[in-house]
């Protein structure tokens, strides 16, 4: 690995890195905007031209509130719990081709920090820790609220991967590969997979919302029930990455929906143009699917009441796994007889 | 750095946090460092060029496995007035096994003084990536791959009739 490849890379990581923390952060007032809309108000509009600076306000006050340790809480773990979550929001970023590769001083900069031949797998194994930062988090406060906000949490996301691995299973039959970058490259132009799969990104998406613990699968912090769920006792800036991390998952799994179904940085009519003029509509395609998702998802929240804990086993278990196995199979058969093996 | 360096400071803190998985108090920090300790078993996958079995050790092991542990620890209110007496038996029985285990590792152990000390770089550095681990799979150990995906099953089955009420009735 050469230095100016180090640098390059570097560079993009804090990029990535910046751009997550202040997209998460405008989340928060794209939400309250959204509600508002949705609910005939106005909405956040003091601080600032329409309320523009109120997720910088709101950081400031996260920051400056007495940070508060229960006596009887473990003391490490209530402390490494945020941090989990926060560490495995932001890591998924690393694999997600941000759009075709940029022309920088005559270098050739790929827009992906790392290109593994198993990017999809490296982001369901880190799906599958990131239920840690809650469980660790909601037990170590000591306080039943919380451990029950942590047990629904680790039972809804256990039971969810499964759907969401299996539906995810069909694209990589189609295209043929677990590396993201050439999940993205199949779907060149408007051959996009969300034609061919349907059925699978219905699941995923379903999914999506429960491993982001959003509405309506929000059960972890359902605060008619629970207070406020697995982060009842946290405070300050604790609480503050916690209710980060979400909005943080929350874009990157748009990305990741985006790249699975909606062709990640593909846009139609893309062979017209090459270069950098390439890259950079593409980088601003794949942003604007991440913000349709991201819409879509808020909308949601605001729309549909939450499900029962009961009726949330149901769906996940009896209806969406099996429609999920269905469809593997169909996807199967299909990708066999086209590959003549049958 | 070398990889010789870093698969001996990866090797020392596989075996630190592996035994503060016994030696800690808590059962709930003894889960979390066996976490640990099976990251450090992927990073060890890595350093051998093995991206696959070490992002399914992470997937498996690590993020569905000890879930499940940490779950039904976090149910248990585990403490001192709780802990069930261990008979003498029990204790001799427990030497033997955990005897037993150590023994075959300490056999499998002496194979590797062959390929000489430390970290060595495998013959094909290619053969631990997804490709190659699906072809062989699929084509030189077909039958016991199959063998033990109806293990599996079969586990699952039992797992599911052990945890079925009898004639549940939902209204």
């Amino acid at each position: 690995m050469d230095t100016a490849m180090l640098i390059e890379k570097s560079a993009l990581v804090l990029l990535l890195f910046l751009i997550s923390l202040g997209v998460a952060a405008y989340q928060t007032y794209f939400e309250r905007k959204l509600a508002a809309w949705i609910q005939d108000r106005v909405g956040p509009d003091r601080a600032g031209p329409f309320g523009i600076l109120q997720p910088i306000a709101d950081g400031t006050k996260m920051f400056l509130k007495e940070d508060f340790i229960p006596a009887k809480a473990d003391k490490w773990l209530f402390i490494i719990g945020p941090g989990i979550s926060m560490f495995t929001a932001l890591i998924t970023s690393a694999v997600v081709p941000w759009g075709t590769n940029l022309n920088l001083f005559g270098r050739d900069i790929s827009l992906q920090v790392a290109d593994f031949n198993i990017g999809i797998l490296f982001v369901f194994g880190v799906v599958s820790i990131g239920v840690y930062g809650i469980m660790i988090g909601g037990w170590a406060s000591n306080n039943k609220y919380s451990l029950y906000g942590a047990i629904r949490a680790s039972s809804q996301m256990i039971s969810y991967e499964l759907a969401m691995g299996i539906s995810a299973i069909t694209i990589v039959m189609l295209s043929g590969s677990l590396s993201l970058n050439d999940i993205v490259k199949s779907q060149h132009g408007m051959n996009w997979n969300i034609f061919y799969q349907p059925v699978a990104f219905f699941i995923f998406f379903i999914t999506s919302l429960a491993e982001l613990n959003r509405a309506p699968f929000d059960l972890p912090e359902c605060e008619s029930e629970l207070i406020g769920g697995y982060h009842t006792e946290y405070s300050s800036m604790k609480l503050g990455l916690y209710l980060f991390s979400e909005y943080t998952s929350m874009f990157v799994s748009s990305a990741i929906m985006a790249i699975l179904f909606f062709g990640g940085y593909n846009f139609p009519g893309m062979d017209a143009f090459s270069g950098n003029t390439l890259a950079i509509l593409s980088i601003a395609a794949f942003a604007l699917k991440i913000f349709l998702f991201i819409f879509v998802i808020m909308w949601i929240r605001w729309t549909i009441p939450r499900f029962r804990f009961d009726q949330l086993m149901h769906l996940g278990w009896k209806v969406l796994i099996p429609v999920a196995i269905v469809n593997m199979l169909i996807t199967g058969l299909v990708v066999a007889w086209n590959q003549g093996w049958m | 750095m070398s990889l010789q360096m870093i698969s001996v400071i990866l090797g020392s803190l596989t075996i630190a946090s592996a035994l503060m998985v016994v030696l800690s108090k808590h059962p709930i920090r003894s889960v979390i460092y066996l976490v640990i300790t099976f990251f450090f078993i992927s990073a060890m996958y890595i350093l051998m060029n093995a991206q696959f079995l070490a992002i399914v050790n992470m997937i498996v092991y690590a993020g569905a496995i000890m879930v499940l542990f940490l779950f039904v620890l976090m149910l248990l209110n585990l403490n001192k007035e709780m802990e069930p007496e261990t008979s003498r038996l029990g204790l001799i029985s427990a030497l033997i096994a955990g005897g037993t285990l150590f023994l075959v590792m300490i056999t499998a152990l002496r194979d590797t003084f062959q390929y000489g000390k430390g970290y060595t770089a495998l013959k094909t550095p290619e053969s631990g990536l997804v490709e190659n681990l699906g072809n062989l799979l699929f084509s030189k150990y077909l039958v016991p791959f199959e063998i033990s995906s109806i293990l599996f099953i079969a586990a699952m089955v039992g797992a599911v009739l052990l945890a079925k009420r009898e004639k549940q009735v939902i209204d």
